[in-house]
């Protein structure tokens, strides 16, 4: 499903800070990255999103080279993603349902499809209640399963979270990766990237573990 | 009327109903669903960017006026010009030599003159204009009235109008006309109005050539300004549009509330620029209609017609939507997402 053959990534500024990654992931499969900070999760994830590009080697999302894809059909491509940031990435000045509505609107759905789509996904985050509320006024764990709800709301086939637990306590953490199981047994496909090793270990999932850009077992 | 070939009716190839669910999944719908989203999705940008004008009521009207006065004053000076253009227009029909007899000519002399003059084959009309009839129709419309009543003696001549037949097609004719009539004894001074007519022409020319260079600079200045501003917009919505980017919108996507704002924002000034000009005219109606009695009522103001409006808008639409769209151009190529 998704399949690194050893890329690189060097940053002039930096060197390299990734090196040789090699692993694939089946669909319907959760892992964790993991890694110290400065590991370079994140910049793997950028790969993945194509936000940057890999000096060396191939990645592919099913049988499309993400190496090779140009800059216009980069949209598409993302539409296949759901993207999860520590940040959680919302718009201050829309509605939680607006919010989680954006990927369907940029799709082109109609708008009836629309609201049940985005219902459809509130719900399964637990946050029906509360679609007209404005981002400020929820909680940093109810904030971030907006954000879940936005990046679900397409059914993508490929699901990547940055850190999403990394400014909710254990027991939100907990709920939040609950979900993502949720999401792996009707098929799709999870990669967490993560630096909080106790809830990484209380979960039997895969690991991959990054260190100064190279994957260790 | 050539019988119309007909395509031989192809049977009806229903599609497997497993590639339209799939369809229904991956793409949103049918594709009527997919116009009518498309088209909603038009007219919400379309109102959020006036809904966005609006709800930054400062900035848009600085914005707004510096564009309208700009657009008003290439407007009021085309607006100018066509009025100064039709004056003339009509004078150009009062084509006629004037010959101002000498003090001494009498009454009588004066209309044996006409007379005279008329029977020459290329002559129309003589109208003869006599000293008290000038002075009268020099006091009403002058205003010097009471100065004159002070005169003791009128100082005006006798005006004979000279008006040629087929007034004016043959220059030539004209000329050897003026130059036998010039030559009578008791003309003083002869002129032949065409002469300021044509100089008057070829201002307006100029004047016209200068507005229309002036309206170019004007639009101009106003693609930087809506430039400048979109700028600035795009600048202030930086996250919406990484993260509309990052969720798979395309460049076109993320640029169309911002063409819609350049759009508004060039209506908008359009439409003030008009009403700007229409109070322009309606202070200027009443000094215009006090000169429109020296001129025999033959000056009438007038304004934008019907299409030349609806033209104003559209060109001031248009170069909001033009400079909007070159700057999404080059900026959102330098936006990636982070
Ligand atoms: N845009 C960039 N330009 C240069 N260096 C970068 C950039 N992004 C990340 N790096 C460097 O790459 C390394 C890995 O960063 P990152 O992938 O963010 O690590 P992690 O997410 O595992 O904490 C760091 O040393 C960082 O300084
Ligand atoms: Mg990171």
């Amino acid at each position: 499903m998704l399949k690194f053959d050893n890329v690189s990534k060097r940053y002039p500024e930096t060197g390299d800070v990734l090196h040789n990654v090699s692993f694939h992931l089946q669909q319907g499969e959760i892992a964790f990255l993991t890694g110290h900070s400065g590991a370079g999760k994140t910049t793997l994830l950028k790969l993945i999103a194509v936000m940057e590009r890999c000096t060396r080697g191939e990645i592919f999302l099913d049988s499309q080279c993400l190496s090779h894809v140009k800059e216009r059909q980069l949209p598409f491509l993302r539409r296949k993603m759901g993207f999860i940031y520590q940040d959680y990435k919302l718009l201050a000045d829309r509605t939680v349902f607006d919010n989680v509505a954006l990927p369907l609107a940029i799709a082109g759905f109609g708008h009836l499809e629309i609201k049940r789509r985005v219902r459809a996904s509130l719900d399964k985050v637990g946050l029906l209640g509360k679609e007209r509320k404005f981002p400020q006024a929820l909680s940093g764990g109810e904030q971030q399963r907006v954000g879940i709800a936005r990046a679900v709301v397409n059914k993508p086939p490929l699901i990547v979270a940055d850190e999403p637990t990394g400014n909710l306590d254990p027991e939100l953490s907990a709920e939040i990766m609950l979900l993502f199981e949720q999401f792996q047994q009707v098929g799709v496909t999870v990669l967490i990237a993560s630096h909080d090793i106790s809830l990484i270990s209380q979960m039997n999932h895969r690991v991959l573990k990054l260190d100064h850009g190279q994957l260790v077992l | 009327m050539k019988p119309v070939k007909r395509k031989p009716t192809r049977p009806i190839v229903k599609k497997p109903v497993k590639h339209d669910t799939r369809q229904t999944r991956t793409a949103g719908g049918n594709f009527v669903d997919k116009l009518h989203a498309y088209r909603d999705h038009h007219a919400h940008a379309l109102f959020s960017s006036l809904g966005r004008l609006v709800a930054t009521p400062f900035t848009s009207i600085m914005t707004i006026a510096v564009l309208a006065i700009s657009i008003a004053l290439a407007s009021g000076f085309y607006i100018m010009v066509i009025n100064v253009q039709q004056l003339t227009a009509n004078l150009e029909s009062s084509n006629q030599i004037s010959l101002f007899l000498k003090d001494d000519v009498t009454d009588e002399e004066a209309a044996d003159l006409a007379g005279n003059i008329r029977k020459n084959p290329s002559v129309q009309t003589v109208k003869v204009i006599s000293k008290e009839q000038a002075l009268t129709e020099f006091k009403t419309y002058s205003g010097f009235g009471a100065a004159i009543n002070l005169l003791e003696k009128n100082p005006l001549p006798i005006v004979l109008q000279v008006l040629p037949k087929n007034a004016l097609q043959d220059k030539q004719e004209l000329d050897s006309l003026f130059k036998t009539v010039e030559k009578f004894d008791e003309v003083d001074y002869a002129q032949i109005d065409m002469q300021w007519v044509e100089r008057l022409h070829s201002i307006v020319e100029v004047a016209r050539c200068a507005t229309t260079l002036f309206s170019v600079m004007i639009g101009i200045g106003i693609l930087f300004i809506i430039g400048n501003t979109i700028r600035l917009e795009l600048h202030n919505r930086r996250d919406e549009v990484m993260i509309a980017k990052l969720v798979g919108a395309t460049n076109s996507f993320i640029q169309r509330p911002f063409l819609y704002t350049g759009f508004w924002i060039g209506f908008i000034s359009g439409v003030s620029a008009w009403f700007i000009d229409a109070i322009l005219m309606l202070i200027l109606r009443q000094p215009v209609e006090k000169l429109s009695g020296l001129y025999e009522g033959e000056l009438h103001l007038i304004f934008l017609s019907f299409t030349e409006t609806i033209e104003l808008l559209i060109i001031s639409s248009l170069l909001g939507v033009i400079s909007s769209w070159a700057v999404l151009l080059v900026q959102l190529r330098h936006t990636r997402p982070e």
